[in-house]
């Protein structure tokens, strides 16, 4: 068991710099998902700490190590891959031993660790078989038994879901969470899916190109956001961003107005913003009521059935499009003119730079992109 | 790869079978005009020939006069004149070709492979002017045989090879070597000869397996700490050896049939005859068209029976996809 600490970590393919001085203190025993949209590095970084790119500038540290120069056999790491990359010629049995055989394990020590994993992941029955008649769920776990049996500090998984279907996605979804309360071993896991990073992690690190935007727990990061970036991207359907401007602020509220005519007191700090500001409103579908007397009014455009809920997609004027969900069916048809009412509590205001201004609870636990010492 | 069920075929029915439906056999009708083009013209240039071969190998064909001669059954072969044994299969010259060949074979195909994987492995690594190594490498499998091997009697020449003068020089020789004419050097100058020609063919068949290969295993090798070489000979091996199987057997064959190399380096020196260069001696120099065709379908024959044992012990892993 281990902790990873990565400290102003950069990383250059030639010319290209593709993470921009990475901090980041990942605790012993923790699970961190780091999420992003593709291309933001998160696989890249997940690379750096196994050990298969070289970091260009930085130190990381495992377990209280310096570990930047030592080969990722040394590093005390296992990882899952995307792919499997499963030896297709061994069977499964030796796929899993196949790393321990040089490390100077007895051959009864080995036997009994891959039997122990294979027991762990109910792959018992399938030893004998070879990666190729195997479904893809079962060579997942076979990837996940091959990472178990090298007893690692730390384990890592690259996109190990992506290649599965929705139900075996959440099954095996299911079986992960449960390693890791078996095992307590340090985890860290990159996907782009942020169902997976909600129910996954202990903490999320959201990554947009090569830099941390935010780091926090599932939770913070969906009811606090710190930028505009965490706002979109955390959360589905995505938030809704309104472009508004100041109208005046009080001490603990900032009262903007609305496209359309209307306004709406938001109770967040207002920290130096100033009346004409151009601020975005932020507002999750969830916290959009159909009412009678709204602060917007709009078109409803499309009507989408999901059967526990149902979602509205609204046109509000020069081509803004809100999306609304609300239980149950639907009530309105598509063509409708509905009023919005927008619950102010769940108001998100963002500053023209992307900065989100504070709430009043935010004060008692700052979030930060720096944040690294919330609680798990 | 989705799962082993799903690739096998259902059985067709047995109804089915027995009624073809007009799609089905148009589709067959199609597939015939297709195939007969090339079915004819192989019949003309591949069957007719080798039936002819066969045939003569069966009678006292002359070169002088090849319409007259007479059928006499396997006497080319084997016959017994006077408690005599007479024929192809008692001609010590005959077996010392086809040990020549063989041996010539197992050798070069042996030694090619080897290179042929150190140089693919090399090139499967990622260099700068990777591309352009690719391309020089290839240079010696392109000049064409009569040629290369031309260059290279010049170059092993005794008294005016280049290669002489550099050992001379190097004082590594005391006087210069009768490469070709040697007995002790003619079959290894030869084998030497044909591996730098040869070699780049098996690299390049050799590159195309490796870079089908998996670049994840090997990271995942990597992070399991699995020593290079051992990954080599526990992964990588395995897994191109059906093309490398491939490889050596396309190899073989041409070794087998080697004629211009060592006609053109050594021509008619018993030391290094091989078995074509001997049927080419009987019909061309002695005339006897009966017994070089004898020769000539004993060659077949000799080509088809290894390439059948050779098939049979690699089915095995041929029919079986590693992946």
């Amino acid at each position: 068991m281990a902790d990873v600490v990565l400290k102003s970590v950069q990383k250059s393919f030639g010319k290209a710099k593709v993470i921009h001085g990475v901090d980041l203190d990942i605790r012993d025993g923790e699970f961190v998902v780091f999420v992003g949209p593709s291309g933001c590095g998160k696989s890249t970084l997940l690379r750096l700490i196994a050990g298969l790119e070289d970091i260009t500038a930085g130190d990381l540290f495992i377990g209280g190590e310096r570990v930047n120069d030592l080969a990722p056999a040394k590093r005390g790491i296992a990882m899952v891959f995307q792919s499997y990359a499963l030896y297709p010629h061994m069977n499964v049995y030796d796929n899993m031993a196949f790393g321990l055989e040089l490390a100077k394990s007895s051959r009864q020590e080995i036997d009994r660790k891959v039997r122990e994993a294979a027991r762990l992941l109910q792959i018992e029955q399938l030893l004998d078989r070879k990666p190729r008649q195997l479904s893809g769920g079962q060579r997942q776990r076979v990837a996940i038994g091959r990472a178990i049996v090298r007893d690692p500090k730390v384990f890592l998984f690259d996109e190990p879901l992506s290649n599965l279907d929705a139900a075996l996605r959440v099954q095996t979804r299911i079986e992960i969470a449960k390693l890791h309360t078996d095992t307590r071993a340090t985890m860290i896991y990159v996907t782009h899916d942020q169902v997976e990073a909600m129910t996954l992690a202990d903490r999320i690190v959201v990554l947009n190109a090569g830099r941390i935007e935010q780091v926090g727990t599932p939770l913070e990061l969906y009811h606090r956001p710190a930028n505009l970036f965490v706002a979109g991207f955390i959360g589905s359907p995505q938030m809704n961003l309104i472009e508004c401007q100041v109208a005046g602020f009080g001490s603990s509220e900032v009262l903007v107005s609305l496209p359309g005519g209307g306004s709406l007191s938001v109770p967040v700090k207002p920290d130096g913003v100033q009346a004409g500001d151009a601020v975005t409103l932020g507002i999750r579908p969830d916290h959009v009521r159909i009412g009678p007397e709204g602060a917007l009014t709009g078109r409803v455009e499309l009507v989408e059935e999901l059967g526990e809920n149902h979602l509205l997609y609204v046109d509000a004027g020069q081509g803004r499009r809100l999306t609304i969900r609300e239980p149950g069916d639907a009530r309105h048809e598509a063509g409708s003119t509905v009023s919005l009412d927008l619950a102010r509590e769940f108001c998100h205001l963002f500053r023209h730079t992307g900065e989100a201004l504070r709430t009043q609870a935010d004060a008692t636990t700052p979030t930060s992109p720096n944040l690294t010492s919330s609680a798990v | 790869m989705t799962s082993a069920v799903a690739q096998e075929d259902a059985p067709v029915p047995v109804a089915a079978r027995g009624r073809r439906s007009s799609l089905t056999r148009s589709r067959i009708r199609a597939a015939w005009a297709f195939i007969a083009p090339s079915l004819i013209i192989l019949a003309l240039i591949a069957g007719w020939p080798l039936a002819r071969t066969i045939w003569f190998s069966f009678t006292d064909a002359n070169l002088n006069n090849l319409s007259d001669y007479e059928f006499i059954g396997f006497e080319n072969y084997l016959a017994n004149y006077d408690g005599e044994w007479l024929g192809l299969l008692t001609d010590p010259d005959w077996w010392h070709s086809v040990w020549n060949t063989v041996w010539f074979t197992l050798v070069s195909v042996s030694i090619e492979t080897v290179l042929g994987i150190v140089v693919a492995l090399i090139l499967n690594a990622a260099f700068p002017g990777r591309g352009l190594m690719r391309a020089i490498i290839l240079i010696p499998w392109a000049i064409p045989t009569i040629v290369s091997a031309k260059m290279w009697n010049w170059m092993l020449h005794d008294q005016f090879g280049v290669i002489n003068d550099m050992l001379l020089r190097l004082g590594l020789i005391a006087a210069p070597i009768t490469w070709t004419a040697n007995p002790d050097t003619a079959l290894w100058t030869v084998v030497m000869v044909d591996v730098w020609k040869t070699t780049p063919f098996m690299a390049l068949l050799i590159l195309a397996a490796l870079q089908m290969l998996p670049g994840d295993i090997y990271e995942a090798a990597k992070v399991d700490g699995v020593h290079p070489v051992r990954v080599f000979f526990r992964v990588t091996l395995p897994l191109i050896k059906p093309a490398l199987l491939v490889a050596v057997i396309f190899r073989a064959l041409d070794s087998l049939r080697v004629f211009d190399l060592i006609y053109v380096l050594t021509a008619n020196s018993r030391d290094t005859m091989s078995m074509s260069v001997y049927a080419r001696q009987q019909l061309v120099d002695f005339q006897e068209v009966g017994l070089g065709s004898a020769a000539s379908t004993l060659i077949f024959l000799i080509i088809a029976l290894l390439v059948v044992i050779t098939l049979a012990a690699g089915r095995v892993r041929l029919g079986e996809d590693p992946r």
